[in-house]
């Protein structure tokens, strides 16, 4: 830059770096404690941050191996995080995909079909989006109550019915694919239905083949919203093997039983893939979002 | 075309299987008395079948799925809590006035009038079980008594009992008539073993009798306990005591105002209201956790504001170094899983097991009780929180300090300003305005930040000497959830009201919001 440097610029650029990386150690320093925590035997906090002997207890009973300790006692896994994180992976891919699915068709009347309150509807949808579920779990603890009176299948406790349950937030979902719709020029589809192609030819066969960078983006931010989605599921399942990762982890801190190392690793194991996905996926979100953004 | 025919001949059958499949399903809601879910499933079920079949506007077709899933699973549970809020449904009031009248309807219990005692008898490696009419043993000795005894007795084909695995009918053939020999009875510590196959077994009589297990030496027939009356109220048929349902108070009550359990949903107008305004017991706790809110919400955009801004404007700054690792590194509380990370926390701050008390006990000698002292647990909830939320400003003022024109550093730094200066006359200023919506919405979010309070302190340490359980740290999203789903008697009712207030509140932020980027927007 064209700006005159002062004197003592050196010193303050040494200080930026100082201050940035005792900053930077302080805020990570929690991740890093989680790490050490799970190789370090027992549960409780004994001796040094960094592990003066590696363990691999916790991790074992985090991946279900049973684990036998000096004194001969065989410890078994305490919760079933494989289970739960599969839980979690199988409600979060489903509702993904459903998710994508509907927002997208819906985004594609938005953004192509002229039809009456139009919008009147978008903007319905903007404004119901800014009440969060958290404000109607009772209400929806009470439906999902009802309807597992007549089809226990989606009733509390399934998880079809908290699939269910998630479908309905796809409002910004439909947003941002109809950002991504209009971007694409509509001559491309007027071209295909001038050979004959009808509506839902003309966007099945030509506008989604393009789209497939932003529903790629669409799918893994709904996988991600559900994956730590709390409050909802946390109402509606409660049965042990049934939990989702997010909702089981707590039961590693109760005071009545707490297990401190073996949250670490299981925190650790489940974690990381999700902090990959995330780190990846915005990436993406820059990309596509920005891309979905510049209106036609 | 053969294969066009048959497949609009699957498509139509298709459609009507779908057609009768929810009509099914629609007086099966009907039938069990609940009118209202049936007509909304049935309007459902009926736009569905104008939208796909009639020649209407297309449009609609491809907007269905996700406009439906929004109304009935977004729109229809904030309207549904409104609706909540103005009754009493709680544990105690849980079922709709006809399904607690068929609950105690179905209610039985032993007739002992009838009951008769039993006795097992090995039979091979099978049991055989008689019944007799109750007697002391003594009268066995007495060989006419016998005689009349055997004459009402009853005995089952032998059975597989402790082996068994499904509950069983067993018939019961007249004592008298069958010539197999039986063997000495079991002590009753043997047949205790058999004690859940028994609990399983009905036995039927040879006149249509149905016994159940009703004691240890016991078989007995089950009887109704109530009997429903023409007006609707009940009879205890005991002892002939009317109940009757209670309008006001959701419940079965006797004319001496006794309740019976379970009661019913019914409206009771705005009493949750006044609950929350004229109850002082209630408004006090109330009063704390709203102001906590504010509290929280505020200083949690104050907080992160400070740091992510003043990390945005470092990172800014172009003489220094290896700004992207920075950034990477500083962005990554906000990829970890908020889940698993505010439960690190929890984990961390823990008063005797945790490494921030262990890391404080080696350099000050202090252990603060992070969780049992109000004003350190509120401390605590924000830190935690600004470590959550900072990535989120820095990025949002990196992208807003690009659009700051650096000439207008260029010339303060020709009239000799320092770096402070810098920020607080042009930075500041400038991004202030675009980012105000934005950490508004911030403030919205974390009023209702319900995972955070909910995984870190379950809103604990309480308030000492409250009615229902309420926390130093709860917020109003998190009292509405202990109150609905946890400790004090599941209140929905109460719940509702509360979530209804508070969903009043957002929206007026949400407004306040939309007026302010508008008034930005029309400005530019």
């Amino acid at each position: 830059m064209a700006i005159v440097t002062g004197k003592n610029q050196r010193w303050r650029v040494f200080a930026a770096h100082a201050f940035l990386w005792i900053l930077i150690g302080v805020m990570l320093l929690p991740l890093l404690a989680v790490i050490s925590i799970s190789l370090r035997p027992g549960n409780f906090a004994t001796g040094s941050l960094i592990p003066t002997e590696i363990s691999l207890e916790h991790w074992k009973l985090a991946l279900g191996i049973p684990v036998q300790t000096a004194d001969g006692a065989l410890i078994e896994p305490p919760f079933p995080v494989l289970r739960w994180l599969w839980n979690s992976i199988k409600i979060a891919g489903i509702t993904a995909f459903l998710i994508v699915a509907i927002s997208t068709t819906a985004a594609y009347a938005f953004a192509r079909l002229k039809f009456r309150f139009k919008s009147v509807i978008l903007n319905g949808m903007l404004l119901l989006q800014i009440f969060p579920a958290v404000l109607a779990l009772v209400a929806i603890y009470a439906v999902f109550d009802t309807i597992g009176n007549y089809l226990p299948w989606l009733g509390i406790e399934t998880h079809a019915g908290l699939i269910v349950a998630y479908l309905g937030g796809i409002a910004t979902h439909v947003w941002t694919i109809r950002g991504y719709f209009e971007t694409i020029p509509v001559e491309i589809e007027e071209c295909a239905k001038v050979d004959g192609a009808t509506h839902w030819q003309a966007f099945r066969h030509v506008l989604l083949p393009m789209a497939v960078p932003i529903l790629m983006v669409v799918f893994v931010l709904a996988f991600v919203g559900i994956i730590i989605e709390y409050p909802v599921a946390s109402v509606l399942l409660r049965e042990e093997p049934n939990l989702t990762l997010a909702v089981g982890s707590k039961y590693y801190l109760l005071e009545q039983r707490y297990l401190w190392g073996d949250f670490a690793a299981a925190a650790v194991l489940s974690g990381l893939p999700i902090t990959a996905v995330f780190l990846l996926a915005q990436r993406w979100i820059v990309s596509g979002l920005t891309a979905g953004g510049v209106k036609g | 075309m053969h294969s066009i025919h048959w497949e609009r001949w699957l498509a139509w059958s298709t459609t009507a299987g779908i057609g009768a499949v929810s009509l099914w399903l629609v007086f099966g809601i009907y039938s069990a008395g609940q009118p209202l879910w049936a007509l909304g499933v049935l309007a459902l079920t009926a736009l569905a079948f104008y939208v796909y079949l009639s020649k209407a506007n297309f449009a609609y077709r491809y907007l269905f799925p996700g406009l439906a899933a929004m109304a009935v699973f977004v729109a229809f549970p904030l309207l549904y809590t409104a609706q909540i809020g103005f009754t009493n449904y709680s544990s105690n009031n849980l079922l709709s006035l006809e399904r607690a009248t068929a609950y105690l309807l179905d209610q039985t219990e032993a007739d002992e009038s009838r009951a008769m005692g039993f006795t097992l008898h090995a039979a091979g490696k099978e049991f055989r079980l008689v019944l007799a009419p109750p007697h002391e043993p003594a009268e066995e000795r007495d060989p006419d008594r016998l005689q009349a005894l055997r004459a009402q007795s009853f005995v089952s084909p032998p059975l597989a009992l402790l082996a068994a695995k499904k509950p069983v009918e067993v018939r019961m053939l007249p004592l008298g008539k069958e010539t197999v020999r039986i063997g000495e009875p079991l002590p009753l510590i043997e047949v205790l073993k058999h004690r859940d196959a028994l609990m399983a077994a009905t036995l039927e009589l040879p006149d249509g009798a149905r016994l159940n297990y009703s004691g240890v030496r016991e078989f007995a027939p089950l009887k109704k306990v109530w009997q429903r009356n023409a007006d609707g109220s009940l009879t205890r048929l005991d002892d002939s005591a009317v109940y009757r349902p209670n309008f006001e108070s959701g419940y079965f009550e006797n004319a001496a105002g006794e309740r019976m359990q379970p009661g019913f949903k019914v409206s009771i107008g705005l009493d949750n209201y006044k609950r929350m305004l004229f109850d002082a017991d209630f408004r006090g706790p109330f009063i704390k956790i709203f102001a906590w809110t504010v509290v929280f919400s505020a200083l949690t955009v104050v907080l992160t504001t400070a740091v992510g801004m003043t990390l945005a404007v470092m990172l800014n700054w172009e003489a220094l170094r290896f700004r992207t690792v920075y950034r990477t590194l500083l962005f990554l509380p906000y990829a970890v899983p908020s889940f698993i990370s505010i439960l690190v926390f929890r984990g961390l701050f823990n008063q005797n097991f945790g490494e921030i008390n262990m890391v404080l006990d080696a350099l000050f000698g202090i252990k603060p009780a992070w969780f049992a002292d109000p004003l350190l647990a509120q401390a605590m909830v924000l830190i935690v929180n600004t470590w959550l939320g900072y990535p989120y400003i820095m990025v949002l003022c990196t992208g807003l300090l690009k659009a700051v024109p650096a000439d207008l550093y260029e010339a303060s730094a020709i009239a000799g300003a320092k770096p402070l200066t810098n920020f607080f006359k042009i930075t500041a200023p400038l991004i202030i305005k675009p980012l105000t919506p934005l950490l508004i919405s911030v403030f919205a979010f974390n009023f209702n930040n319900f995972v955070l309070i909910a995984l870190l302190t379950d809103g604990r340490p309480d308030f000492l000497n409250t009615k229902l359980p309420a926390g130093t740290t709860d917020i109003l999203v998190s009292y509405t959830y202990r109150i609905a789903f946890r400790d004090s008697g599941q209140n929905f009712g109460l719940a509702a009201a509360i979530s209804t207030v508070i969903f009043f509140m957002v929206a007026t932020i949400s407004l306040v919001n939309m007026r302010l980027a508008k008034v930005n927007a029309d400005k530019k």
